[in-house]
């Protein structure tokens, strides 16, 4: 069994920023068809992160890039820990440790429109925190594991047990994913207030890092969620699928909101759907031994 | 196809004018010209920009603005000056504070007609400085090849 989990955390290091950048590419030939747009081609964002890759620019200071790449080299070593089958309480805090990077990055700039999503990005990090340790909690408490694996081989449908935790999930994805009408700190969208917010004075290779940690970070939340439908290879398709829709849809039916709304909204969602959940769960489980 | 034709991105700037181009600029974002389909991104960071569309007169207060930013965009980069006030000052060429059009300030690729010029032109424009930073980057790597070659014979101080 070890063996199939270095293979894993393997095949993530190497395969992980081409299904990252698909899933990426197949989102904005999405949204651009939902908006009657013929859009980019579906390989853009490597077109993008090759021409990114080529720019030669200085950097603002000698500390940003050894903060991008310290976030660049968590964002990946989260989902190694993930593959590799450890404990995912210890993920959610190397998680955490990725995203202080990218915020410190954004600080180390000095331009105000940075600091904005800097400081935004703090918010939702605080936001969506509680959240992540629920699903975890729910999470064990249908497996009884934290492993990776051992919650994908308990074949329980999780979504079943914990729907709302489900639905909290997908207020995180929304954050971490930069969707609207989450996407307060940075966005690609030029018409929103703050565009480039947390990402404003990284060019060229800098930027490629941030891109590439976010693919790494987004094939990874979808194996989160995966752990939600591992009940059967049909369940494990329609509700990835639904999933990714989902956050699509809701991107571009939404607008984006103030951080007070980001907050509450929120930690309401934490409470309702994520407590409200996870109380009557442990109820019911502890009636039937 | 070079990596920079794919994914040119963008940085615009209204320098002085009735802000008639500027607002066509970002009509060329919505699904009618959709400029995403040629792979365009509108940045506001001049760092991660490859083209600068300037739109309207240049003055003396704002010429140094456009300098900034064109300064600090990475090599190789391609300007377009859209409409008539950013070629030659249109109507405001006489004007006691105004210096010209976008080239009194930075070197100019594209020049895009009309006032205002219209959304179907400016992609025009925006496609055609892609193919021109295409030509540039072939250049500049061409140019590397010799100095290194070059600099391994000894040769041409």
């Amino acid at each position: 069994m070890k063996g199939i989990e270095i293979y894993a955390a393997i095949a993530y290091v190497v395969l992980g920023p081409l299904l990252g950048g698909l899933l990426d590419g197949l989102d904005r030939v999405i949204t651009a068809r939902l908006q009657g747009r013929v859009g980019p081609p579906l390989l853009q964002p490597f077109y993008d992160l090759r021409k990114l890759l080529t720019r030669r620019i200085a950097p603002v200071n000698r500390l940003q890039m050894p903060l991008i790449a310290s976030h660049l080299v968590f964002a990946l070593l989260t989902g190694v820990l993930f593959f590799y089958g450890s404990d995912i309480l210890l993920i959610v805090f190397v998680l955490t440790l990725a995203s202080v990077f990218l915020v410190l990055a954004a600080y180390s700039t000095g331009s105000p429109y940075s600091t904005i999503g800097a400081e935004r990005e703090l918010l939702l990090m605080t936001a969506y925190e509680p959240m992540v340790i629920i699903a975890l909690v729910g999470l064990y408490g249908v497996a009884k594991s934290f492993n990776f694996y051992a919650i994908l081989g308990s074949k329980m449908p999780a979504y079943l047990y914990l729907p709302g935790i489900y639905l909290g999930i997908v207020y995180v994805l929304e954050m971490k994913l930069r969707k609207s009408p989450f996407d307060i700190s940075t966005s690609h969208h030029a018409h929103q207030e703050l565009v480039m917010g947390l990402t404003a004075d990284m060019g060229g290779p800098a930027l490629a890092m941030v891109e590439l940690a976010h693919w790494y970070e987004s094939v990874y939340l979808f194996a989160l969620v995966l752990l939600f439908f591992s009940s059967s290879w049909i369940s494990a398709i329609l509700g990835l699928a639904f999933t990714y829709l989902l956050i699509i849809l809701l991107d571009n039916a939404t607008a984006r909101v103030r951080w007070e709304l980001a907050l509450s909204f929120a930690w309401i969602a934490t409470l309702v759907a994520g407590a409200g959940n996870l109380i009557p769960f442990y109820l019911i489980s502890r009636g039937t031994p | 196809m070079s990596s920079i034709e794919r994914s040119p991105w963008l940085i615009h700037y209204d320098a002085s004018s009735c802000n008639g181009c500027d607002i066509e600029v970002l009509a060329c974002l919505t699904p009618v010209y959709d400029a995403e389909r040629f792979g365009c991104i509108v940045t506001g960071d001049p760092k991660q920009a490859d083209i600068f569309l300037v739109t309207g007169s240049v003055n003396h207060l704002n010429a140094p603005i456009v300098k900034n930013i064109f300064d600090q965009m990475p090599e190789p980069k391609a300007v377009v000056a859209i409409g008539a006030c950013a070629y030659s000052g249109g109507v405001f060429a006489e004007c006691y504070n105004v210096s010209g059009g976008v080239a009194s300030t930075i070197p100019v690729d594209v020049y895009v007609p009309g006032c205002a010029a219209k959304p179907e032109s400016i992609l025009d424009g925006v496609v055609r400085a892609a193919t021109i930073l295409k030509e540039k980057e072939r250049a500049r790597s061409k140019a590397k090849r010799f100095r290194k070659r070059t600099s391994r014979e000894g040769g041409a101080k």
